[in-house]
């Protein structure tokens, strides 16, 4: 009974239809549509860098220069910004997103989880300069006083809490990116976690697991694939991010290794200086900058792929 | 039949189209409300004529202009001799309105109106002056208890006209900025300082940060209710920005006026001129081959250099003084 149907099968999809070609033909052409965006935008940012690339060679990504009067530019402090920001953002939004998809996903009573849910959606949907108005008028005077000075008084012992207390610093600018890269990543986890078969929850407790144990050893290690997605799609706002950073971040084009110290991130100095750049080595020098942000991205994409090809097989080896 | 009615439709409609003469211009943000209020006017008044501004800022403007995607410019600052170079048609510079940039303040426990001397401001900016208690700081204001806090100083973030007239005064009146910074609409801050992102964001990091000190355009510190400090010109005399101090600061610039309007009006002479004042210029190209433009444009300014002035003060930009009202009447002949 069975034979001839597994017959049919590739029979049938030999027989070329016009209407999966065209299907095929148009979707591919939408699919190389992000081809072609890609090396476009590349192009035009390599084209557009043309003048900034010719007098700084690589020099521009090691030099902190940046001094509109002379011409004289370079990417550090930018490069520098970034990643800081976008490294503090991540130490505090993973753990949290991580954790709150866990118990929405798994422990929570379906009334209050679906609840939480829709509010972390709304959040996820806030506008990122709603997010850098409530930074400047409600986080930084609470980092000012109370935060940045106990971290002073406590750790002040280690270089990265030292320094006056502005408000408005690397620090600041991290926690704004956490509070905005984390909907992200509890929503996208929390898909994750639901989408694991009933089945290896069932198998875990079955074995004499708890409850903890079924989700902690079982079902977040099979999830383990769309929570780097959720970090991934995480890591990417916050690395793009422009107007909640700039309002927070202090806007110094300077190398500090303090967290408080003011700083400056590539999207900020890009949105702020292109209007009003004039010259010829100036806006090309912001453009460069956006090709270093755009190689940035996928130089932290790599390694971030790499790590989780190495902890995945370890995983898979686990008893 | 058909296609001869078609034709003489598209005909009419475009000649209705060509009626209404449509001019594009792009520039400087600091003039934007009162130029959005003066083409609204103009084009009220002179329903044939439709000028369309985007407020991109002034180095975009000057850019625009140089590519020839507007019909014309506007900029805070005067084009430098290599920006007009660069250019196909020369640009004459119009000065439209004129505006100051204010030093504001957030000092625990002052509620009186500071005074900075040129050399003292230059010195916080410099990063040679760093605590409050100055002596300096103490000498300019009497009877003030200044407290011990940190000077902590902010400015714009963004490339501004704003910083450009705050940096040209700052290299007028000290030798050391102008070797050490100099002047551009934007520049490398000496010390540590806080960006601020266009005036809103200045004025934002002042209002929460206490012991700081920062520039913000005049109109933006008297709509928003700050306090802003009395600056001490080169007659000697403290003065705080208002509309009649700025005009004087133009009126004493008037007399040593470029044929070209090329003129950078802070530091300049008169007994109550306000010493950081800027003009704003319009750069009109004096060659536009299109005559329906040429004219449209012309009548603009004209109207502009009269009736437009008188919408100045409510929307506190200081209006042009009579003299350079005449000499700018003169240029508009120019335009060809």
């Amino acid at each position: 009974m069975a034979a001839p149907q597994v017959a049919g099968i590739p029979r049938a999809a030999k027989v070329v239809q016009p209407g999966d070609v065209a299907a095929r033909l148009l979707t591919m052409l939408f699919a190389a549509i992000v081809f072609l965006l890609v090396v476009l935008l590349v192009f035009e940012l390599w084209v557009g860098s043309a003048a900034s690339r010719q007098k700084f060679g690589w020099g521009f990504i090691t030099s902190t220069a940046w001094n509109p009067v002379t011409d004289e530019f370079g990417a550090l402090p930018f490069i520098y910004g970034t990643v800081v920001t976008s490294v503090v953002a991540l130490l505090i939004s993973i753990p949290l997103g991580v954790g709150a998809a866990i118990f929405l996903s798994e422990l929570a009573p379906a009334g209050p989880s679906n609840a939480l849910t829709f509010l972390v959606e709304l959040l996820a949907a806030i506008p990122s300069v709603i997010y850098g108005l409530l930074a400047i008028f409600t986080l930084v005077p609470i980092m000012r006083l109370y935060i940045e000075p106990f971290l002073k008084a406590t750790l002040g012992f280690l270089p990265i809490f030292q320094g006056p207390a502005f408000g408005v610093g690397y620090l600041t600018a991290g926690i704004i990116l956490a509070i905005m890269t984390f909907p992200f990543i509890i929503s996208v986890s929390r898909e994750a976690l639901l989408a694991v078969p009933r089945e290896q929850r069932e198998a875990a407790l079955a074995l004499g697991a708890t409850k903890w144990e079924a989700t902690w050893d079982v079902v977040v290690p099979y999830a383990k694939l769309g929570i780097y997605g959720s970090i991934f799609l995480g890591l990417a706002r916050a690395l793009g991010e422009t107007m909640a950073v700039t309002m927070v971040v202090g806007n110094s084009p300077e190398v500090r290794a303090s967290l408080l110290a003011p700083g400056y991130s590539i999207a900020a100095v890009i949105a702020n200086e292109f209007s009003e750049a004039s010259g010829s080595v100036r806006p090309a020098a912001l453009v460069e900058l956006g090709l270093v942000l755009f190689f940035l991205t996928i130089v932290i994409n790599a390694l971030a792929r790499l790590l989780i090809i190495a902890t995945t097989s370890k995983g898979s080896k686990r008893p | 039949m058909k296609t001869i009615l078609a034709i003489s439709a598209a005909a009419l409609l475009s000649a209705a189209a060509a009626h209404a003469q449509k001019i594009n211009a792009a520039g400087a943000t600091f003039p934007a409300p009162i130029y959005q209020k003066w083409f609204g006017e103009y084009h009220g008044a002179n329903p044939g004529v439709e000028i369309n501004y985007q407020a991109v800022g002034s180095g975009a403007g000057i850019k625009q202009l140089t590519d020839g995607t507007v019909d014309f410019g506007a900029s805070d600052m005067p084009m430098t001799a290599e920006q007009i170079k660069a250019m196909k048609v020369p640009p004459l510079h119009f000065p439209t309105v004129m505006g100051a940039v204010v030093l504001t303040y957030n000092v625990a426990g002052i509620t009186q109106e500071l005074k900075f001397s040129p050399d003292v401001i230059a010195d916080i900016y410099l990063a040679k002056i760093t605590k409050w208690s100055d002596p300096r700081l103490a000498k300019d204001n009497p009877g003030v208890k200044f407290p011990k806090d940190d000077i902590i100083v902010v400015r714009r973030t963004d490339g501004s006209g704003t910083t450009f007239v705050f940096t040209d005064y700052l290299s007028k009146v000290s030798p050391e900025w102008k070797m050490k910074v100099g002047a551009n609409t934007s520049v490398s801050w000496p010390g540590q300082t806080l960006g601020g992102a266009q005036n809103p964001g200045v004025a934002g990091l002042i209002k929460q940060t206490p012991g700081s000190i920062g520039y913000v355009e005049l109109i933006y510190a008297v709509q928003n209710k700050m306090p802003y400090a009395q600056v001490k010109n080169s007659s000697g005399n403290f003065v705080k920005a208002s509309l009649e101090s700025v005009t004087e600061a133009a009126a004493g610039a008037a007399k040593n006026m470029p044929a070209d309007f090329r003129v950078s009006i802070t530091d300049a002479p008169g007994k109550n001129a306000y010493p950081i004042s800027t003009f704003t210029w319009l750069l009109i190209p004096s060659s536009i081959p299109d005559a329906g433009k040429a004219k449209a444009v012309k009548g603009f300014l004209q109207w502009m250099l009269t009736a437009g002035q008188k919408d100045c003060s409510g929307l506190t930009y200081a209006p042009l003084p009579s003299e350079i009202v005449a000499k700018e009447e003169k240029q508009i002949a120019q335009v060809k």
